[in-house]
């Protein structure tokens, strides 16, 4: 995990000081710093099952205001490659996750995000999961907003060296998923 | 030929199980100039030392080997031992065969071999060592004190009433340091004005004692017995040998809006001012980036109040010198800068808003508020609009044990006095709630611990476990964003002011002046002790002596019993009339010596001095380098460097060295 | 001034206007900018959170293609997309990390190309040559500073501007004319790329941010980040609809800002695109 991280954890003296500046820690199951304190007991299990570490929104506060200069935030990264990894994934939390596969799968296939082709995707994964029609439709109001502000590519972009982009992602998954 | 005795100690099994003490002996007893070697169980026990003696009779020594622990460790106890047998005790040397041997290998048989070697190299040393005298330098019995604050005023009196005389230096118009400005004292509660300004009077009207005040001290020359201190009087503009402190000058000042220093900024003073009213000495000074005389010739209102006529617009700083035998640094501390960013060893915290809300304040600032000699007479206001603030947070370790700002040590302090401050303010505001965001309690002390829990569970302190990430201002409150870690959620209070218990630094200045009496620092600025457990107020400069928070953090009570024992230290180095150093030093050749004057360039100690060979008729001869007994530690580096040869250390000659290598040949 | 530029997919896509406000704005003040050729996607979020390597791997295409291409400066205007590559060109300061890449990429990288974000852009121009380029200063607004959490963070990263009290993009508007008010969320996160997978993580934190910059005086909300103003423009009704307030709050690029006061019509920034309409 701390090479995942590139971060000491034994560094940390459990402070709280992320938990206090962390914009929702309010409502997390299990705040950053407990999941610092199972990863320094050993007790990885508890902090890769935990909501909280896909409630992060990655917005650095626990790094930049860590007194003793543990990157918490590499440390959530680490612990959802890990979960994930290992399947024990919080199942509240899965839209996230369908989410960011959904976001790099489109990635690898064309090189850059295709937004129309992302929504669409998320949108019909996350659906036949939870059957939730509100949050199907949710931001449906939008589309012709978009559209009309001409902030739709409906064709979206594709890069010319694609076959690049999915080598690049095969060397890659290699290492992550071991 | 020398009569040279060699002795190996066991040292219990601590040599014995890796060497063969009694083959070591059995060969040494082969080296020539080796009378006798023998091996004994404890050589420094009490049956040991007189084997050495009983030897040195019977043998007829004139030289002795030790083969046993470090030098360090007992080459002081088997000198002595020699002594008292009649060698003379710079003829006694030892081999360290156990850290520099049995510790260190785990054959036995080369370990013996190894220890055979060292003892070998040591009877080739000992057999050129020269007899020495230890150095005999006069003492003069007077003592500089620097620094003013408690610890300064209590080594001061606790000399002074030893009966020797002090010349006590602080850079501020009046003593009496951080402690006079502070409220009440933990575990107490006594009122610090109350204890501290009968000794600041003590001080002033010491006949031993000879204040400089608003001075500092500009060089130290000379060594311990022996100093020359240079003091910079900085020009007070007022001649206080005539100004008898009526008040009638400040009185009519027209500039009242100075910011106080005394009070953190929180009050006014005037240009022309005594910092507080119990300030000693206590008589003005003028402040000259203010005065309206001083800065365009205008005013001079306080010139003709005067009827002492002491106010002088001409005054210039002064250097004055004084002989001194000793030397005390009680320079304290300051807090640490929260408002800062960037730059230099410290980067502040912007997240809590020092400096931009009015109402978050560091700790002293509060002790000032709480004050009856304070900015608002001791009625707890708030500074931005006097309102009596309802819910105080109190927010522990800022600056320290914060890597990412620069200080990861522990200011040890913070958590008592913070734990005051609740108390404090809940004694003056009832109906008021305390907060306090803390990591751990340290409340190691006699009647600490107790001190912390009364504020907890008798005045009702709401403590939470965790550090404070974010402080913002919304309508006139200050939202505070912390985490209870102990509940394990983030907690957010709403608070009327913010107390931050800023880190404890070392003073401003205190590493120009460490440079300036060649004392050591740490990598924070804090001055360095000899030896941490067993030299605590010593310096590594012959009678220079630490006591207070320029050491280290430290409360009161600390800083009074250091300075207690640095002033016992002090009277330990007057109390004979003439000192003695340990003769191992320097000695330049001053008949090959090239006047180069690399080792005057290189001496760490500024020990060797330019010096000239005059005639009878007082001609110049030659330019020499010549070490100062008094100053040199006898750490060679001038040998290193003298390209004519010319220097030499007693104890270490070449001569020795080289023959110790060609032993092993 | 000649600059290689990594638009990334947020301004090539539903933030396409950030990109017609700033090529604008800088084509005024002639900045030229040479787009990389066939740039992919940084990876964003997704990338760091799911895969360290690809997360390092992707940027490092783009390091490469800059390399290749000469650039020793590389606009990203996206705060997401420059942090990116810099966490990538300091991973690549690790020989090892370096000679994979290269594998990885199928390119040389070496990370050396200096990243901007747009601020440092006006910076290069000058401030003081920007403040004499002013034809239509900004006086009737009052404008919030929005920096998110990308600008400055993580610190050891981006090393820009200080973290906590920010000033910067302060010191441009205030030099093409424009006051600014202080409030407290210019560093606090407004959701980012949680738009669609937690939306109500974005309603509920940019709605902190409106409801704060309204209530100390703010006429606008200003930001350099595409996220940022994707959350704050186009999340405004959802966020009124559950909370009620604040007002309407027009959310500006920082260079519709600059553009405006450069005398650069609003349509020809796209401003006429935002969500909330500026009258």
């Amino acid at each position: 995990m701390e090479s995942l991280a590139h971060t000491r954890l034994a560094d940390c003296y459990q402070c709280g000081k992320c938990t206090a500046g962390c914009p929702v820690s309010g409502q997390m199951d299990v705040p950053p710093n407990q999941l610092i304190r199972f990863l320094q007991l050993g007790q990885a299990g508890k902090a890769l099952s935990a909501e909280s570490i896909w409630q992060c929104v990655s917005c650095q506060t626990c790094t930049a205001r860590c007194p003793k200069q543990v990157d918490c935030a590499a440390s959530l990264d680490a612990l959802r490659q890990v979960s994930l990894a290992r399947g024990v994934t919080s199942p509240a939390r899965e839209r996230v996750v369908l989410f960011q596969r959904a976001f790099l799968d489109n990635i690898r296939r064309n090189g850059r995000l295709n937004e129309v082709e992302l929504i669409a995707e998320f949108k019909q994964k996350a659906f036949l999961r939870d059957r939730n029609v509100s949050l199907l439709m949710a931001d449906a109001g939008l589309a012709p907003k978009l559209i009309t502000r001409r902030k739709f590519h409906l064709r979206g972009e594709r890069v010319k060296d694609r076959d690049l982009i999915r080598n690049i992602f095969a060397r890659c998954n290699g290492g992550a998923e071991k | 030929m020398s009569r040279i005795g060699v002795f190996i100690c066991w040292c219990g099994e601590n040599i014995a199980r890796t060497v063969d003490c009694a083959k070591v002996a059995e060969e040494a007893a082969k080296i020539p100039g080796v009378r006798c070697a023998v091996d004994y169980k404890y050589m420094c026990s009490d049956p040991g030392q007189a084997l050495v003696r009983d030897k040195i009779a019977a043998e007829r020594l004139d030289a002795v080997v030790v083969a046993s622990c470090s030098p360090h460790m007992h080459l002081r106890t088997f000198r002595k031992a020699a002594a008292r047998a009649g060698v003379n005790p710079y003829r006694v040397e030892m081999a360290n065969i156990r850290e520099h041997c049995s510790w260190v290998h785990q054959d036995r048989g080369e370990a013996t071999a190894k220890a055979i070697d060292l003892v070998r190299m040591m009877v080739a040393k000992v057999r050129h060592n020269k007899p020495l005298d230890a150095i005999r330098v006069p003492v003069t019995r007077r003592a500089l004190v620097i620094g003013g604050g408690v610890a300064g005023i209590q080594a001061a009196l606790d000399i002074a009433d030893a009966g020797y005389e002090v010349v006590m230096v602080e850079r501020e118009p009046s003593i009496g340091g951080k402690m006079a400005g502070l409220s009440e004292t933990f575990p107490t509660l006594d009122c610090s004005q109350c204890i501290l300004t009968p000794r600041m009077v003590d001080v002033g009207q010491h006949p031993r004692i000879k204040l400089y005040s608003y001075s500092e001290v500009e060089a130290l020359d000379g060594f311990v017995g022996n100093f020359t201190v240079k003091i910079r009087q900085k020009a007070r503009y007022v001649d206080i040998s005539k100004c008898t402190g009526c008040g009638e000058c400040w009185n009519v000042c027209p500039l009242k809006k100075n910011p106080s220093e005394f009070d953190y900024g929180m009050g006014f003073r005037r240009a022309i001012y005594v910092p507080f009213p119990q300030a000693v000495p206590a008589r003005p000074v003028i402040d000259k980036n203010v005065c309206a005389k001083l800065i365009r010739n205008g005013c001079g209102l306080c010139e003709k109040k005067c009827q002492a006529g002491a106010i002088n617009f001409k005054d210039e700083d002064r250097i004055v010198e004084e002989k001194i035998g000793a030397v005390v640094v009680a320079t304290g501390y300051k807090l640490y800068d929260i408002g800062k960013n960037g730059n230099g060893k410290v980067h502040g915290y912007g997240e809590y808003g020092y400096g931009r809300y009015k109402d978050v304040i560091d700790s002293l600032q509060f002790e000032r508020l709480v004050s009856a000699s304070g900015p608002t007479n001791g009625v707890l206001k708030r500074p931005s609009d006097g309102a009596v603030p309802k819910h105080v947070v109190f927010i522990s370790c800022v600056g320290s044990r914060d890597n990412a700002k620069g200080l990861p040590y522990c200011s040890k302090i913070c958590c008592m006095y913070t734990a005051k401050h609740t108390m404090l303010y809940k004694h003056k505001v009832h109906e008021g709630q305390a907060h306090v965001f803390y990591m751990d309690i340290r409340a190691g002390g006699k009647g600490y611990e107790e001190f912390v829990r009364r504020a907890i569970e008798q005045d009702g302190a709401k403590y939470y476990r965790g550090r404070v990430s974010k402080i913002t201002e919304e309508n006139g409150k200050l939202i505070v964003r912390g985490a209870d870690t102990l509940a394990g959620f983030p907690v957010t209070i709403e608070a009327d002011m913010v107390v931050l218990a800023a880190a404890m630094m070392p003073a401003d200045g205190v590493e120009e002046l460490a440079q300036k009496l060649n004392v050591g620092y740490d990598q924070y600025g804090f001055l360095l002790e000899s030896h941490p457990k067993l030299r605590p107020v010593e310096t590594n400069a012959a009678g220079i002596f630490l006591c207070g928070a320029c050491q280290g953090p430290k409360d009161i009570p600390e800083s009074v019993a250091q300075a207690s024992a640095a002033a016992g230290k002090v009277a330990i180095t007057f109390a004979a009339t003439e000192l003695t150093r340990e003769p191992e030093i320097a000695r330049i050749n001053e008949q090959t010596c090239a006047a180069c004057f690399t080792c005057v360039r290189t001496c760490p100690y500024h020990a060797i001095d330019r010096a000239e060979i005059r005639n009878r008729r007082g001609e110049l001869v030659k330019r020499t380098a010549r070490v100062n007994p008094g100053l040199c530690m006898g750490c060679g580096t001038c040998l290193a460097v003298c390209p004519s040869k010319s220097a030499d250390l007693d104890g270490f000659t070449e001569q020795q060295i080289y023959s110790m290598i060609e032993s092993l040949a | 001034m000649k600059l290689g530029y990594y638009p990334g997919c947020a301004l090539h896509g539903s933030s396409n206007d950030y990109e017609q406000s700033l090529r604008a704005c800088l084509a005024a003040l002639q900045v030229e900018l040479a787009e990389l050729e066939d740039w992919i996607c940084c990876g964003a979020t997704a990338a760091h959170s799911l895969n360290r390597k690809l997360s390092i791997a992707l940027p490092a295409r783009n390091l490469a293609l800059a390399e290749a291409a000469g650039h020793t400066e590389l606009l990203a205007p996206c705060p997401l997309c420059s942090m990116q590559l810099m966490n990538a060109a300091r991973a690549l300061a690790d020989e090892e990390t370096q000679r994979e890449m290269s594998r990885v990429v199928e390119g040389e990288v070496n990370g050396t190309t200096r990243v901007l974000n747009l601020i440092q852009v006006f910076e290069s121009v000058g401030l003081d040559r920007l403040k004499a380029a002013v034809k239509a200063p900004l006086e009737s607004i009052q404008a919030a500073c929005y920096y998110g959490c990308l600008l400055t963070r993580p610190p050891d990263t981006v090393q820009f501007d200080d973290f906590e009290q920010p000033h910067s993009m302060e010191a441009v508007l205030a030099a093409v004319g424009a006051k600014t008010v202080a409030w407290n969320y210019r560093t606090e996160c407004c959701g980012a790329g949680m738009t669609m997978a937690s939306e109500d993580t974005v309603v509920e934190l940019s709605h902190r941010i409106l409801e704060n910059a309204a209530a100390h005086g703010a006429s606008c909300i200003v930001t350099a980040c595409p996220m940022c103003h994707v959350n704050l423009d186009m999340k405004q009704t959802e966020i009124r609809k559950r909370y009620g307030s604040p007002g309407p709050m027009p959310i500006y690029y920082l260079s519709d800002v600059v553009g405006l006061a450069l005398g650069i019509a609003p349509e020809a920034l796209g401003v006429d695109r935002h969500f909330v309409r500026v009258s």
